[in-house]
């Protein structure tokens, strides 16, 4: 099982980052590196979070999305959410992240914008 | 069909590995099952084990292992859930479970653990000795 928790897809100045099935604290572990390599080389106004195949969020998939939004912040840039099912949106509405990001249904939608 | 009073009872000891955290989750909402849960109850049950299974790997043994023992009592649709470590204890509790708190050196946690454990559970009690460990006890009424 060497399957890598996180696959992602530039469009233009957009990062899609494409979420795994289980968002928690042991799959979370490599996001915060990868994402700081792929900001630092490139230039991203928009980070957009791909929740079509999570099936499961706790605490830990929380803290990832604020760190990545207060690190867009920073630069002016931001960030958005597409594909979330109605555990990820209960997690994401008490957590307060519906007020910092807006929510899409589909790829094309947030991409769009 | 669960036989009215009498409790059925499940016990694991797993590793505070983070791989366990799935697992330990996933093995309570089978156990659940019997209880003819919604899907909504079965996500609250899940949610609040992650939590608290997360908390032992992260904060109780700081990463650096030791064993987690989930206790988990069903009787007459009532769910009981208890998740132990033997870790380095909590010494102030009622700060602890304060929404947005945490002890987090690396800030990419947010402190909403308990702030969740206890929106998707009926009733969280902490019980915590700083150096001896801590156990989170979790109470829900399951609709069937
Ligand atoms: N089992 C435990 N052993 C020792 N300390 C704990 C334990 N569980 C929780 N704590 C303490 O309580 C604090 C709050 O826990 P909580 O789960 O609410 O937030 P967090 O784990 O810090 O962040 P998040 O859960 O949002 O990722 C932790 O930061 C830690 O200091
Ligand atoms: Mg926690």
């Amino acid at each position: 099982m060497n399957q890598p928790h996180f696959t992602y897809e530039a469009e233009g100045n957009t990062l899609i980052v494409h979420l795994p099935e289980e968002l928690d604290h042991h799959n979370c572990s490599g996001l915060k590196y990868e994402t700081d390599i792929i900001l630092s080389e490139n230039y991203i106004r928009r980070i957009l979070f791909d929740f079509s195949k999570t099936r499961f969020m706790d605490s830990s998939g929380l803290g990832i999305l604020l760190n990545r939004y207060k690190q867009m912040a920073l630069s002016g840039g931001t960030v958005a959410i597409y594909g979330a099912g109605a555990q990820a949106l209960r997690i994401l509405k008490m957590g307060g992240i519906l007020k910092l990001m807006k929510l899409y249904d589909s790829k094309e939608a947030a991409v769009t914008g | 069909m669960s036989e009215q009073n009498k409790p059925e009872i499940l016990k694991m000891e797993v590793e505070a590995l983070s791989k366990n955290e799935e697992f330990a989750r996933v093995a309570v909402a089978v156990f659940l099952a019997r209880l003819n849960p919604t899907l909504e109850e079965v996500d609250d049950v899940k949610t609040a084990v992650s939590e608290a299974v997360t908390n032992a790997v992260i904060h109780g043994y700081q990463g650096k292992g030791g064993m987690i023992y989930l206790e988990v009592e069903v009787m007459d649709q009532e769910f009981t859930i208890t998740i132990r470590d033997i870790g380095i204890g909590i010494p102030d509790i009622k700060q602890a479970m304060e929404p947005l708190y945490t002890t987090d050196p690396d800030g990419e946690r947010t402190g909403m653990g308990f702030s969740f454990m206890e929106a998707f559970m009926d009733q969280v009690e902490v019980q915590s000795v700083p150096g001896e460990g801590t156990a989170v006890t979790m109470k829900k009424k399951i609709s069937g």
